[in-house]
């Protein structure tokens, strides 16, 4: 007992740095999995705390830009809504609010803190559980996707980004329903990867892409940006599309928050319960 | 001592509020970021306790990685070379290391850059690769620690002269 003891003192910083390091070791696993980093995270009060004061001074620098993206976005809403209008004289049963039935619930948030020079990238948004945001909802901008949300806390909420090698999309062409997954590389902040595009596929330089229906998060039809370039699979059946986004990810600020409110009842029918 | 208590303290939040808010954003053509803060652990005072040392080590890294969401990358490359750096003051200083009087005001700059550019490049390596986490792309994990450590090395050098005080 006594030479246990002596070697445990003879050896202390030896031990501590092990224990240290396959502590760090384990939680940067654990960060590996989705929805595992539970612990180690920048949504919570103290760094959200100051992310946001911090993002409160930074915010003057970019105000100029950030109103171009506005009214460019209202720009865009407003022509639509007028070449609606004709359509929607003759179909008399048009409710007259935004809420009613809505299949989506959408909110917005200001980005407070942003990354995108790692390959598993994450964005720190201002709100959080009690604006009622949880996990899995999509976040996008007025040009296109941004993340899904993968933790909360109570004010702030973490955005797990496309540019992440963990981020797996479903997306497809706009022209036509060929699928895909989207992915990242982490070679360049402006450009991801759409993988196991069927080899049947018209694919073309300019084309563009956009969600796909097949998740229950995203909504269908979002834009993400326009095919850059392509080739064909090593296997010889799948195309991999290099996507250019529509987003800047360099520069973002305000963001919307997509609730699927039909998620639950998808999720129900799609994993019935065993018996 | 006790200034130096007091020193270390201010330096430790000092750095990792600088991290989180300023190098970690800087995104030099695209995805550089320098990592000064490691200037905390390569600026430890040499004679004191080293239980401490690698304990504190840690905490600065898993300040950082909580502030920039990187798991356990940065607790475990500081840790690291908390552990490794005697011997590598000892090889960059040679005897004054061994009698412990070393002051980092008062030493050859060469010798500091060599010391200073041994750790970084030991820390760089070992925070990329478990941030990339996958062999197949060791060529990345190389280009960014080369590239993070010539910025990290530049930033760490002018910081510590500009705040070192005038030994006369």
């Amino acid at each position: 007992m006594q030479q246990i003891i002596n070697f445990v003192l003879r050896n202390k910083t030896s031990l501590l740095f092990l224990l240290l390091f396959f502590v760090s070791i384990a939680l940067t696993i654990q960060s590996h999995s989705y929805h595992k980093s539970k612990f180690i995270n920048s949504a919570n009060f103290f760094t959200g705390g100051i992310y946001e004061s911090a993002s409160s001074v930074s915010n003057y620098f970019d105000l100029k830009t950030q109103n171009e993206i506005l009214v460019e976005e209202n720009n865009k809403l407003r022509s639509q809504l007028l070449n609606d209008l004709d359509s929607s004289l003759t179909s008399i049963s048009r409710i007259d609010t935004t809420t009613f039935n809505g299949r989506y619930k959408i909110q917005t948030a200001k980005i407070i803190n942003n990354n995108y020079s790692a390959s598993k990238n994450y964005l720190t948004i201002n709100k959080g559980e009690k604006h009622g945001l949880k996990e899995d909802l999509a976040v996008i901008t007025s040009k296109g996707i941004v993340g899904i949300i993968d933790n909360t806390s109570n004010g702030y909420a973490r955005v797990l980004s496309i540019l992440s090698t963990k981020s797996k999309i479903n997306a497809q062409l706009k022209a036509n329903n060929h699928i895909g997954s989207l992915e990242w590389n982490a070679n360049s902040s402006s450009i991801v990867q759409l993988t196991d595009i069927s080899k049947f596929a018209p694919v073309k330089q300019g084309d563009t892409i956009v969600t796909g229906g097949q998740s229950s998060i995203f909504p269908q039809g979002i834009p993400i940006g326009i095919v850059d370039n392509f080739v064909l699979d090593i296997s010889g059946d799948t195309y991999t599309v290099d996507v250019k986004l529509f987003n800047d990810m360099t520069n973002l600020s305000h963001v919307y928050i997509i609730e699927n409110l039909d998620t639950e009842e998808i999720k129900l029918l799609e994993n019935p319960v065993n018996e | 001592m006790n200034s130096l208590n007091i020193n270390n303290i201010i330096r430790f939040v000092v750095l990792i509020l600088a991290q989180a808010l300023i190098f970690n954003h800087i995104n030099f053509i695209d995805s550089v970021n320098p990592y000064p803060y490691i200037l905390f652990i390569l600026l430890f005072p040499v004679n004191n306790n080293r239980t401490l040392f690698i304990f504190l080590s840690f905490m600065l890294g898993l300040f950082v990685d909580i502030f920039s969401d990187s798991g356990g990358v940065h607790a475990a490359a500081c840790v690291s070379i908390a552990f490794a750096r005697p011997p590598i003051l000892k090889f960059a200083f040679g005897m004054i290391y061994e009698h412990q009087t070393i002051k980092f005001n008062n030493t050859e700059f060469g010798n500091r850059v060599i010391y200073f550019l041994i750790l970084i490049i030991l820390h760089h390596l070992i925070l990329f690769s478990l941030e990339v986490f996958n062999i197949s792309n060791i060529l990345l994990v190389l280009k960014k620690t080369l590239f993070s450590s010539v910025f990290t090395l530049i930033l760490c050098i002018l910081i510590s002269v500009l705040f070192s005080k005038k030994q006369r």
